[in-house]
């Protein structure tokens, strides 16, 4: 007997007691399709405005450092402020996510920019979040030749770029969203949910920023 | 390399050794202090935390009663997005398909993220001896490989490890690095592991997690961390295998955001971990980068058997670690003294699951029964009761050593007898409390000097609860006592 059918017939044995097949089965049917949503907490249902001013604060409250700036054509003169502000070469690694390629990069010709995954020898990276979460100041990013998912950990500097009405109240939402996109069922290959620098605890239970990922998370929020 | 013989047998030698080491307890002190305050704080800023609680439970209690259809859902779709499935019954099927993986791309070098269940199937070892290199990347992990140990907590492998103590492993390994380096403070540490295992996750061809849940909706594995490791681990080399336990399922994405609203909160006291990953299938067409391959293992070793017993329960732990946290015992002797991989409360009722109890009958009587490890577990599991369980089915097997039977007899005996009870507990506790002297504090007792060298015995009060309870009562009916 191979090791699936004498594992799943030890666990039907055992729960044979509950109910017939056929209810049994349409329980978990209905439950699959339905996916109820539980509880969702009361903190990330505001409006708008406050949403994103309440995921601003959460991301700051676990060191991101973040930035509102008005129109995606500013994106690139707040990152050459983040570079210099942190005495970083003026480079830059991103996917083909094109809300990034197109924004104007030429502007700033001494910045040296890279496109496809991250190889290890880059210094900042810059990533296009699918959506934020207000409760836990969370970014979500999803696998793909516009955002790699080795931009969001290699680069000791991650700036995230995300748009402030994609910032929801809360992981349900998200979820939702990512439903509609890839339909029931569906997942891209990675969901990254991103909720700050990369940290460490286990030498003597001190906290300290940079571990494996990135030393540092920069969010820019893009009102419009 | 990581030791894996079962001391559990030895538990009391264990905990006198521990309690005795100076190095440890200072080690201790930061589960203490650290961990409970943490968890407070953030349970307190959510207010659905309870609520939370309520249907965390309700979730893997359906879980479990539907585990084998869920099961089945959750294979056709990893195998629908491209990966595959297999199924251990025992740790040694585990390891067996690791090698074969292994073996067919000729694999010289693992890295791993931090997993309980590797280190229930003692996978460390085993690949060691086959000629391959498991390189543990979670920076606790790392320490207690370096220095040949096996976790002493669940969440903070490491906890038992002073600072100097972890200089002293990255000195001796590191030996090609400059002698005079700093390397005294966390910072310092944290940096030069990172550097050094940085270069691992290239050299790996196999990156092997763990994972928090399986999601059945959508064949989906999650894994939470705060480092990055398991990110790396599994993002870099051309194969990602994922360890899991049957019961990790759960049955939708909506299901996971519940618990894990409660899972980091109870853990380490975040709103959420820095890191939680969803991974589904290999790398696709558009994918620049990601693993060729993606398999799952998924590990019975033992949870059929729990099923549909009264310890079926158990198997809702989330492996959060609050319980140790929080547990006196654990406080007092450590993770290692519990003698094999999962210690504290939930070591207590799931070690004689799955070891049994004729090797591991000590641990269920590790415990002063003070409730505080069932009112912060987040998924709400009775361990007190399940240890309780285990004592019953000791008895009645007759694993006890002698002198306990005999005192149970001796209380059973008084306690069917009420009267008889009572007046026992009137002569027998002013003796108590004359020992206890003034201060109420216990220090010695003759005949338990085991429990009393370590710590103070409240010394109880003269009159026995029921006596206070019926002056009190009295008194309360028109004073007459
Ligand atoms: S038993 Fe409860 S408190 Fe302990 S690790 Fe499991 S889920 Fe956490």
């Amino acid at each position: 007997m191979s090791g699936r059918e004498a594992i799943l017939g030890k666990v039907r044995n055992a729960l044979a007691a509950n109910g017939s097949a056929s209810d049994r089965q349409q329980v978990v049917t209905e439950r699959l399709e339905t996916a109820p949503k539980g509880i969702v907490p009361a903190r990330g249902k505001l409006k708008p405005a406050q949403r994103v001013a309440l995921f601003r604060s959460m991301a700051e409250q676990v060191s991101c450092t973040v930035r509102q700036v008005k129109k995606r054509d500013t994106i690139p003169r707040a990152v050459m402020e983040y570079l210099r502000s942190k005495n970083l070469p003026a480079a830059l690694r991103m996917g083909d996510d094109r809300r990034l390629t197109r924004l104007p990069w030429a502007d700033f010709h001494t910045l040296d920019i890279k496109t496809g995954p991250s190889d290890g020898d880059d210094l900042s990276g810059i990533s296009y979040a699918s959506g934020g979460i207000a409760e836990t100041g969370t970014v979500m990013l999803q696998s793909g030749s516009d955002n790699p998912t080795t931009i969001n950990f290699l680069p000791e500097h991650h700036i995230v770029v995300v748009d402030a009405k994609d910032i929801a109240g809360d992981l349900e939402t998200l979820y939702a969203k990512l439903r509609r996109k890839f339909g029931r069922g569906g997942m891209p290959r990675v969901v990254n949910l991103i909720t700050g620098p990369s940290r460490s605890g286990d030498v003597e239970q001190k906290i300290v920023l940079g571990a494996h990922g990135p030393r540092a998370v920069h969010i820019i929020i893009v009102d419009a | 390399m990581t030791q894996h013989t079962i001391t559990s047998p030895a538990f009391k030698e264990n905990a006198r050794a521990a309690l005795n080491n100076t190095q440890l307890q200072r080690a201790l002190g930061n589960v203490e202090q650290g961990f409970i305050a943490k968890r407070s704080l953030a349970a307190d800023a959510l207010p659905e935390f309870d609520a939370l609680r309520d249907n965390a439970r309700d979730i893997k209690n359906h879980s479990l009663e539907h585990l084998d259809l869920y099961l089945e859902a959750y294979e056709a779709k990893v195998i629908e997005t491209g990966g595959h499935v297999h199924w251990a019954q025992t740790a040694e099927d585990a390891r067996g398909i690791v090698l074969d993986i292994c073996r067919k791309v000729d694999a010289k070098i693992v890295t791993k993220s931090k997993s309980m269940i590797t280190e229930e199937i003692g996978l460390n070892d085993f690949l060691e001896k086959s000629g391959i290199a498991p390189i543990e990347t979670d920076l606790g992990e790392y320490i207690i490989q370096l220095r040949g140990e096996a976790p002493s907590h669940i969440i903070a492998p490491a906890v038992h490890v002073n600072k100097d103590e972890v200089e002293e492993a990255f000195r001796k390994a590191h030996d090609y690095l400059p002698g005079n380096r700093e390397l005294e403070e966390p910072e310092q540490l944290l940096d030069e592991a990172r550097r050094v295992l940085r270069a691992k996750y290239f050299e790996a061809d196999i990156g092997i997690t763990g994972a928090n849940f399986l999601v059945a909706e959508t064949g989906t594995s999650i894994v939470v961390t705060n480092e990055g490791n398991a990110d790396l681990t599994q993002t870099l080399p051309r194969i990602h295998v994922v360890i899991a336990s049957i019961e990790k399922i759960v049955p939708t994405l909506e299901d996971s955001a519940q618990i894990l609203r409660v899972l980091a909160r109870s853990a380490t006291g975040q709103e959420s971990s820095v890191y939680t990953t969803f991974s589904t299938g290999p790398r696709r067409p558009d994918d620049p980068d990601g693993p060729d391959q993606y398999h799952v293992i998924l590990l019975d070793n033992g949870r059929s058997a729990m099923l549909g017993t009264e310890f079926q329960e158990m198997l809702r732990c989330i492996r959060c670690g609050a319980c140790m946290n929080h547990c006196p015992v654990y406080h007092a002797v450590g993770g290692h003294a519990y003698g094999w991989v999962y210690p504290g409360p939930m070591g207590a009722v799931l070690t004689p699951s799955l070891i049994g109890v004729d090797k591991s009958g000590h641990l269920p009587n590790a415990s002063t029964f003070c409730g505080r490890c069932e009112s912060v577990c987040p998924m709400r599991i009775p361990l007190p009761k399940m240890m309780r369980h285990w004592r019953e089915r000791e008895f009645e097997r007759g694993l006890n050593p002698a002198t306990a039977r005999y005192g149970l007899k001796f209380w059973a005996y008084f306690a069917k007898r009420p009267r008889l009870y009572h007046f026992a507990a009137a002569f027998g506790l002013p003796l108590l409390a004359f020992f206890g002297g003034r201060k109420r504090r216990l220090r010695k007792l003759p005949f338990a000097g085991g429990w009393t060298r370590h710590r103070d015995l409240p010394a109880p009060q003269t009159k026995s609860f029921l006596q206070q309870w019926q002056k009190h009562e009295a008194r309360r009916r028109g004073g007459r006592t």
